[in-house]
């Protein structure tokens, strides 16, 4: 048997509201122009690292948003994550299923003892004025998982169906997918999902009754509405999707909603999770006592929902998301980075670790000679992803090349010492001070030369 | 271990400068071929008469063939020198390094510049390859750092601090006004110059200075030989030069209220020259005022202003063209323009024509010692040059 060991979330900072988009009440989450579906898996996976005590042997990644179609993503999370290169890792794409997908893939290899992390994390874009663009959002979500002694959520049975059916495609090179008629997805999906549904439940040896949450995700939500109907559930057994304030985050929501309601969780409610595209996955979930004391992450997914910004002007988003074409800047467009040399400084870059020399000096980058004692070689590697930060100083630099402008540039000092020149992201230019606490974050700073560009930026604390 | 200089020991004897601007009719070529004559011409020299030369040039080339194949000068010694924005000033400090340890008897330091052919707003930095963490700052976010740094440790208000930034900027244009070869020759009120569209933190259109295309060069020669090209050469009496390790951004003790490179050279070059009290002893100085909030920081690392004083003296006039100690006479980069490899001579073309009462115009009144001081980088980290000159031996 295995289980859940702990898990985080991750929702970025702005929101657009579906009346910017045209009408309807609510809003989506919406990643900012520097993330991806690899940048937020970082985030979400440091949450729930930070955590967990047990050496990681396997990282998952599950997006539809892969940002390289050929190069393995889950190697930059890897990096990012400071995970030992002896990790095994693989990527899991194709359709929004594949978030729970590998979730009861991983729970699998925690039968053979071993811990795994998942992580899932989606940029979900729709052509404008379409459904997608409105009901969907961007989010990520990451699971660690393991033998059953530690978990805070046991997996008590699951089942699977794939089904061949065009319902929801998008060829490569393809700006938005296509859906075939709702009514078609419904009419094939709808009884594959029930089915899987109650299949998970025998295999759980669990009455619909006893359930504490339900967990309905899929492309399209009539596929899995009829099932409290089908299973005889009452109103409150089944969990809020989070439509209103999220949006489906492709790969990433099944988790995402699964993490809100662990959140909250009490020891010995039992939960089913079913993500249904292409066919279903379904599993079936008991919290332990252990989630008393361990796994659950220091930001809820309701402190993520919470902290955010949703004044962003839908022709700004259409912009991020590369839809609307806009007057560039009269400046030169950035650089690729260097194979070589991102390859030799891979530890700073991705990692983010620094130097800190004997006498106490530290130094990001690392250097091999300390710009105070002047010794050579004498240096300690030292990571400073976590590490809280202020702002000493900044300026709003209206020149340089943003989606996003005006560049906040800012001169920022670590509380264990250290200092950087860096960019603030997530933040409103009018209210930056000189002594704001900040934290770092894990952001695809430009692609140049169809190279993406990963590397920190600082943020104020969310 | 010691910084000696060259005190006296090699002089100027001819300078040639191009009007600094936006010369969409011009090349690079076109600019060396106009700044080496005019300065042959200065000196009542022959080119054949040059033994060598050192070419400044940030970005408009590379090798010194850039400057032998536009003047077809026949297999001379040509040493491409590049130093940031303080490239022009080390091709002088080298050249007249190589007449002084008598390697040479007659050289010419020239800088160039041509940064209007790019097509981008303000400078672009061609850069190594990098691991695209570094930071993108640009130049005018890089010094803006300055002025909420300094309003913070000097209790000065942000508004107040503007009106003296504007003040530099207003002075600096009542300066370039008065000069042919400036790249803005207008005055330009201080309301509008404050009310300019913001750049870069404080900073305002005006706080920048131009980016221009442009050239310069000067002769040198023993000082003993200097009345044989000219009545009137200028003496070097110190350069020094300072490259920091970039403490400002790996210290967290680096405020951005100084340049440590800026004072570290301005000293050297003070016990070089024997300057004591720079605030009474230098006649006048052309600074690197890249931006309005460099120069007022610059007051107080060179030593002309106490610490925390320097914006009390811009308001008070001491900095004006008629003030007690005239800061940047020929309109500084601010209104003369900044083609990055030109400046540092253009710095010394204002010496070489005030020291010799030729500055028309905006000529102080009897001149005896100058300063020029040329920066390349950013605040916290950079390179800083510092030259004295003189009229008179001694």
């Amino acid at each position: 048997m295995s289980g859940i060991l702990g898990y985080g979330a991750y929702v970025p900072y702005y929101r657009l509201t579906r009346q910017a988009m045209g009408s309807g009440r609510g809003e989506r989450a919406v990643a900012s122009y520097d993330e991806d579906a690899v940048s937020m898996a970082v985030e979400a996976g440091r949450e729930a690292c930070s955590n967990n005590e047990n050496a990681i042997d396997t990282l998952i990644f599950a997006t539809t948003s892969a940002p390289y179609a050929e190069k393995l993503n889950s190697a930059a999370i890897t990096a990012a994550l400071d995970l030992p290169a002896s990790v095994r890792s693989m990527e899991l794409g194709g359709n929004s299923r594949m978030g729970l997908a590998g979730l009861l893939l991983a729970a699998d290899l925690g039968v053979a003892g071993k811990t795994s992390l998942v992580c899932a994390g989606d940029v979900v874009v729709g052509g404008p004025g379409g459904a997608r663009e409105r009901d969907s959002g961007d989010g990520a979500v990451a699971f660690i998982t393991g033998s059953e002694d530690q978990a805070i959520a046991r997996v008590l049975g699951q089942a699977s169906s794939t089904t061949e059916v065009l319902d929801v495609w998008r060829l490569p090179g393809d700006q938005f997918a296509r859906q075939w008629e709702e009514r078609f997805g419904v009419e094939v999906l709808a009884p594959v999902s029930l089915d899987t549904a109650q299949r998970a439940l025998t295999a759980a040896g669990v009455a619909p009754d006893q359930l504490t949450s339900v967990i309905l995700d899929a492309t399209n939500k009539r596929d899995v509405a009829g099932i409290p109907k089908a299973l005889g559930l009452e109103s409150g057994q089944v969990a809020d999707m989070l439509a209103d304030n999220l949006g489906r985050c492709g790969a990433a929501h099944a988790g995402l909603v699964l993490a809100n309601v662990l959140d909250t969780a009490q020891p010995g409610d039992k939960i089913l999770v079913l993500s249904t595209a292409d066919g279903c996955d379904a599993v079936v979930l008991e919290v332990t006592d252990n989630i008393k004391s361990s796994g659950r992450p220091k930001r809820t997914v309701q402190h993520w929902l919470a902290s955010s910004n949703n004044e962003l002007a839908y022709n700004s988003y259409l912009k991020w998301r590369g839809i609307l074409p806009f007057e560039p800047p009269r400046r030169p467009d950035p650089d690729r980075p260097s194979g070589p040399i991102m390859k030799r400084h891979e530890r700073w870059k991705y990692a983010f670790c620094g130097s800190r020399c004997e006498c106490g000096q530290a130094h990001l980058p690392p250097q091999r000679a300390c710009v105070k004692c002047r010794s050579i070689d004498k240096m300690k590697e030292e990571r400073f992803a976590d590490e809280p930060c202020k702002v000493t100083t900044f300026t709003l630099d209206h020149l340089a090349y943003s989606l996003q402008p005006p560049v906040i540039s800012s001169v920022v000092d670590f509380d264990v010492g250290g200092r950087l020149a860096c960019e603030l992201t997530d933040a409103d230019p009018g209210e930056v001070k000189i002594g704001n606490r900040l934290e770092m974050t894990f952001r695809r700073f430009y692609t140049g030369q169809g190279v993406h560009n990963y590397f920190w930026k600082a943020r104020p604390q969310r | 271990m010691a910084s000696n200089g060259i005190k006296d020991q090699v002089a100027i004897v001819g300078m040639g400068c191009t009007a600094f601007g936006e010369h969409w009719d011009r090349d690079a070529s076109d600019m060396l071929i106009e700044s080496a004559t005019s300065a042959y011409q200065s000196a009542g020299v022959d080119p054949d008469d040059v033994d060598a030369y050192w070419l400044g040039t940030f970005a408009s080339g590379v090798s010194g063939m850039v400057f032998s194949e536009a003047l077809k000068t026949p297999y001379k010694p040509v040493t491409r020198i590049e130093n940031m924005c303080a490239t022009g000033s080390e091709a002088i400090r080298n050249a007249a390094y190589a007449v002084a340890s008598g390697a040479y008897d007659l050289v010419m330091a020239v800088g160039v510049e041509k940064l209007k052919d790019g097509g981008y707003s303000g400078l672009v930095v061609p850069g190594p390859d990098g691991d695209g963490t570094e930071s993108s700052m640009t130049a005018p976010a890089m010094f803006s750092l300055l002025a909420p740094a300094y309003c913070e440790k000097y209790g000065v208000e942000e508004s107040e601090l503007k009106d003296v930034l504007s003040r530099i900027a207003w002075k600096n244009h009542v300066a370039g006004a008065k000069n042919p070869k400036a790249q803005f020759r207008k005055e330009v009120p201080i309301e509008k110059i404050c009310n300019s569209p913001r750049i870069a933190g404080m900073f305002g259109v005006f706080d920048c200075s131009g980016v221009a295309d442009g050239s310069a060069a000067a002769i040198m020669c023993r000082a003993e030989d200097a009345h044989k090209y000219t009545d009137n050469p200028i003496y070097l009496k110190a350069f020094s030069i300072a490259a920091g390790p970039n403490e400002g951004f790996i210290s967290e003790d680096y405020d951005f209220t100084t340049f440590q490179e800026v004072v570290v050279s301005a000293q050297d070059a003070y016990k070089q020259a024997g300057i004591t009290n720079p605030r009474e002893q230098i006649s006048m100085a052309e600074v690197h005022d890249c931006f309005t909030a460099t120069e007022l920081v610059l007051m107080e690392d060179m030593g002309f202003s106490e610490r925390g004083e320097g914006w009390r003296d811009v308001m008070e006039g001491r900095f004006d063209g008629d003030g007690a100690q005239p800061i940047n006479p020929d309109g500084g980069l601010k209104s003369f323009g900044h083609p990055i490899g030109a400046s540092g001579l253009r710095m010394m073309y204002e010496m070489w024509l005030q020291l010799r009462g030729e500055a028309g115009e905006r000529q102080i009144d009897n001149p005896k010692i100058g300063l020029t001081h040329n920066l390349g980088g950013q605040p916290g980290r950079c390179v800083s040059f510092v030259s004295i000159v003189g009229n008179e031996i001694g």
